[in-house]
């Protein structure tokens, strides 16, 4: 498989780094020789159909799953040797919903400050600092049953980014959400990356999600099929926009079977 | 904003945090704790659901069966008991099994709905993660006894006062063991579905091939094979070591294996849900995809 490599510069430590990653659930592949690195500060759209392989390599980047083959380092500390360090540094948005409806929201983000060792007093602050950012300050004391599907999610980000982390995973993050929803959940987002220099994974199979300025990792059947700024993407593939390129390197490819030239 | 992480984008040589100390850890266990209360007291069906069962027992099976099965006097007894007075331990120790059941099924249910990536994404080594959710089952399944025995007691089914105190670290360990066994079955199970499964193999046989129903000289008169399968039976250790704290007394060979089983399934568990060995990542889950 022919990669397309983004060339970033190696002085500064990867926000990600993913080497030559491979998995499998019994005999079947799941991950392939999957490389790929995330400079710090960008935002990177993880772009494939589902069942590409999305959701296994964020299962093994948070170590849900051991590493089979290959490494990954979340801002150079290797996720399997010294995963507390790592995790520390990692945010994580799941694409079910994961917050417990018949709790409060600061009842469900006290919890997630706990398992990061955060103190009641200095969870308090967080808790109202991270809810005023995704604007739902007051929204506190609701039962998270009551908040709508666009609104859980904004709760769930302000959870995963609780514990100030460096690196967010967010797996399919708008998947159920309204247009409007969509828009300010990616937009907000962008403005983390912006505004706080906080690196971004974003999974998804949505293309209008993508924006010129980011850095795509196509994923087909567990191979990275393209990894590069969107303008490089579409010189290398000679389309004329992103969504030519994801039916070439990814669609066309699963109907016939042929990789593209 | 944690001042040790922030400088991390555009260091060459990755930082390291300060290791969490011991109050990060309790700060986790009280997290954790917390979160099973809350969950617990907003499902009050699964608290009535979890006395009615026990009562039930109490109520109408041993009523109706007192006639039927004499009990003689047979240590820690000193006099003739009613059989509601004997199956009590064991019916503590039903209400232990079935909370640890319960929250392996509550943890089967959490890995397909998400909840249990939450966990197992802190940077709390994973061991320490489970015994806490562990701990927080088991307290919860405690508050559940003593609620139990509280009704009991009004039904005029008694110990000795002091009792009710010695009896509380029988049950704690016990409920460990069954707790464990839960988590480890739960590592097991694939889908949630396959719950009915555990009711009929794990839970039935283990409650009614021990010793909480009639004593063991009973079961042994009855079937010798019986006999033996209640003797390998860690359930039958668990209630004799309930039973014989009621009175203030300690059954050490009970204490020995309800210990060593609790540490063969802590560790199995621990084993299955480690991230490098366990048997998670040979399971293709829907991954969120649901």
């Amino acid at each position: 498989m022919k990669h397309l490599q983004a060339g970033y510069g190696t002085s500064a430590v990867a926000a990600l780094e993913v080497r030559a990653v491979g998995h499998s659930y019994g005999r079947k592949e799941a991950l392939s020789d999957v490389t790929f690195c995330i400079p710090p500060a960008s935002f990177a759209v993880l772009l494939g159909l589902n069942g590409a392989g999305k959701t296994t390599l964020f299962s093994l980047i948070s170590r849900l799953y051991g590493i089979q083959r290959g490494s990954i380092r979340i801002f150079g500390h290797d996720i399997g040797r010294d995963s507390r360090e790592a995790l520390r540094r990692l945010g994580i948005v799941f694409q079910a919903r994961t917050l417990d409806l018949d709790l409060s929201v600061r009842q469900n983000l006290s919890y997630h400050a706990a398992l990061h060792g955060i103190g009641s007093a200095e969870a308090r602050r967080r808790i109202d600092s991270v809810l005023e950012t995704v604007e739902m300050g007051d929204r506190l004391r609701d039962k998270v049953r009551s908040l709508s599907g666009g609104q859980m999610r904004r709760v769930e980000i302000a959870r995963a980014l609780l514990h100030n982390p460096r690196l967010l995973l967010l797996d399919e993050p708008t998947v159920g959400l309204d247009i409007q929803s969509r828009a300010s959940i990616l937009a907000f987002i962008r403005k983390l990356v912006s505004a706080e220099g906080i690196s971004v994974l974003w999974a998804t199979h949505l293309i209008d999600e993508v924006d010129p300025g980011d850095q795509i990792v196509m994923l087909r059947q567990g191979r990275v099929t393209a990894d590069g700024r969107v303008p490089d993407i579409l010189q290398k593939t000679g389309a004329a926009d992103i969504g030519q390129a994801f039916s070439k390197l990814c669609r066309i490819e699963t109907e016939t079977g042929e990789m593209p030239t | 904003m944690r001042t040790q992480t922030a400088p991390d984008t555009g260091a060459a040589i990755p930082l390291r945090s300060p290791a969490f100390g011991i109050l990060g850890y309790l700060i986790c266990l009280k997290g954790i704790l917390v979160r099973e209360g809350l969950r617990f007291l907003h499902q009050r069906e699964r608290f009535v659901a979890s006395l009615v069962r026990p009562l039930v027992w109490l109520f109408i099976f041993a009523a109706g069966f007192r006639q039927v099965l004499g009990v003689s006097i047979v240590p820690p007894y000193k006099t003739y008991v009613l059989y509601e007075v004997y199956i009590t331990p064991g019916l503590a120790g039903m209400i232990l099994l079935f909370s640890g059941m319960q929250s392996s099924l509550s943890m089967v249910y959490d890995r397909e709905m998400g909840n249990m990536r939450t966990l197992l994404v802190s940077p709390f080594p994973r061991w320490f993660l489970l015994v806490s959710k562990l701990l927080a089952g088991v307290t919860v399944a405690l508050a559940q006894v003593y609620v139990f025995l509280a009704i009991a007691w009004f039904w005029d089914v008694k110990a000795p006062f002091l009792g009710y105190i010695y009896v509380l670290p029988a049950l704690f360990l016990s409920g460990l063991m069954l707790g464990s066994l839960g988590m480890l079955v739960s590592s097991l199970i694939k889908q949630l579905e396959n719950f009915s499964g555990v009711m009929n193999f794990v839970i039935f046989p283990m409650y009614f091939a021990s010793s909480a129903l009639y004593p063991l000289w009973r079961v042994q008169e009855a079937s010798p094979l019986l006999y033996k399968i209640c003797l390998a039976n860690p359930f039958t250790y668990a209630v004799e070591l309930i039973r014989f704290a009621f009175y203030g007394q300690m059954e050490w060979t009970s204490l020995a294996v309800v210990a060593a089983f609790t540490t063969v399934f802590i560790t199995g568990a621990v084993l299955a849900y480690d991230p490098s060995r366990g048997l998670m990542n040979r399971k293709q889950d829907t991954g969120g995809n649901a």
